[in-house]
């Protein structure tokens, strides 16, 4: 069978996640592939619609990686950001996604180490779910229709 | 403002559920303000309507619309040309957009996606409470301007029930007592001696005893 390789959207903030993200890689420090990196000025500027619109378009988890709490360039960006993340969550419960494909998670800019291990976990914490259930739908529409068999 | 919040997705999903083409459109006003039905929560509940009926093998077509006020005709007209291409509307505006979209759209089926609460303002970010019952004749004036009819859970007019305590109302502590507001706020001003006048029975034809209320301004009528 197959490996199911997700796709994970990182939202990761340029003061913090995204110079950690930077730092791992300058350690060497492997971490999955899997994870694509989208660099925001602060982890306050992702947009609930931003969280749905990743798992929308087939993304099958998503990360928004902000400060320490206290930390945050811009004070309390990363306190809002939070509250997005637990507000979305709510949404994917309704429809039946599993709120867990979306986390927030904070570091600082010296943090590769917690980057990596981070983006390692919630990549094997992703496979174990699954694939994206909205993911598998429009793959399945998109795929050509079966060939008709002969008997 | 308008106060509005948005219907569980269950609710929205079962009114359309047989439907492939919706306009959903929202209002830029007081239900912008309220995060309930703006432009933003538009976007969000097209994204999760589109998540739900792909996950269960469906294909939906949705127009995302939001109009300057969805209570106005002139602004509601602007659905005209896309009102054919769909099987359905569903309106994030509060009540009064809703019929205003039935209103010019006959022959359209018409669902809400938000349940109109009430008159209010923000007290902060993401809190809105009840500030004006829309009596039709206001007490303000007599009230060091707080209103005993939005905000008392009895809507008494003369002073606190027996259910005040520690400035709190018995309903729930969350709850100010108004007429523990309004002593306060006539005592700031110097003029408590307005507690001691009488306020009448209230006349609720004003409210909605007399049925459903009409403004007509003549200089202004067509």
């Amino acid at each position: 069978m197959e490996t199911f390789e997700p796709v994970i959207v990182a939202f990761c903030c340029h003061y913090c996640a995204y110079t950690a993200a930077d730092m791992a890689g300058t350690m060497r420090l492997d971490y999955p592939a899997n994870v694509k990196i989208v660099r925001v000025p602060c982890s306050g500027k992702v947009d609930p619609i931003h969280m749905m619109k990743a798992l929308e378009l087939g993304a099958d988890g998503v990360l928004v990686a902000g400060c320490l709490e206290g930390d945050c360039h811009f004070k309390t960006g990363n306190v809002k950001a939070a509250r997005r993340v637990t507000y979305v969550q709510t949404q994917l419960e309704e429809i039946g996604v599993e709120p867990q494909r979306l986390a927030m998670v904070t570091m600082s800019a010296g943090m590769g180490t917690r980057f990596a291990a981070i983006a390692n976990e919630f990549t094997e914490q992703i496979r174990k779910l699954g694939p994206n259930p909205v993911a598998a739908a429009r793959k399945a529409q998109a795929a050509p229709a079966p060939v008709a068999q002969v008997n | 403002m308008i106060t509005a919040e948005r219907k569980p997705l269950a609710e929205i999903i079962d009114y359309i559920d047989n439907c492939r083409r919706i306009l959903l459109v929202g209002c830029n006003e007081c239900v912008t303000v309220c995060a309930a039905g703006g432009r933003k929560e538009v976007a969000m509940l097209a994204s999760a309507m589109q998540m739900d009926f792909m996950k269960r093998g469906k294909t939906v077509d949705i127009r995302e619309m939001t109009l300057e006020r969805q209570c106005e005709p002139e602004y509601v007209e602007e659905l005209a040309p896309f009102i054919d291409q769909a099987d359905a509307v569903v309106s994030m505006a509060c009540g009064c957009g809703v019929q205003e979209v039935v209103r010019r759209f006959r022959g359209k089926r018409v669902y809400p996606a938000v349940n109109t609460s009430f008159m209010g303002a923000a007290e902060r970010p993401g809190v809105w409470a009840e500030r004006c019952h829309g009596c039709g004749n206001c007490l303000l004036g007599l009230t060091g301007g707080i209103c005993p009819i939005a905000r008392c859970s009895k809507r008494l007019m003369n002073g606190p029930c027996g259910g005040s305590s520690k400035g709190k109302c018995e309903v729930s502590t969350e709850i100010d007592c108004v007429w523990q507001l309004i002593w306060d706020r006539l005592k700031e001003l110097g003029i408590e001696d307005r507690y001691e006048e009488i306020i009448l029975a209230k006349d609720w034809r004003t409210e909605r005893g007399g049925g459903p209320r009409k403004i007509v301004r003549e200089d202004l009528a067509q």
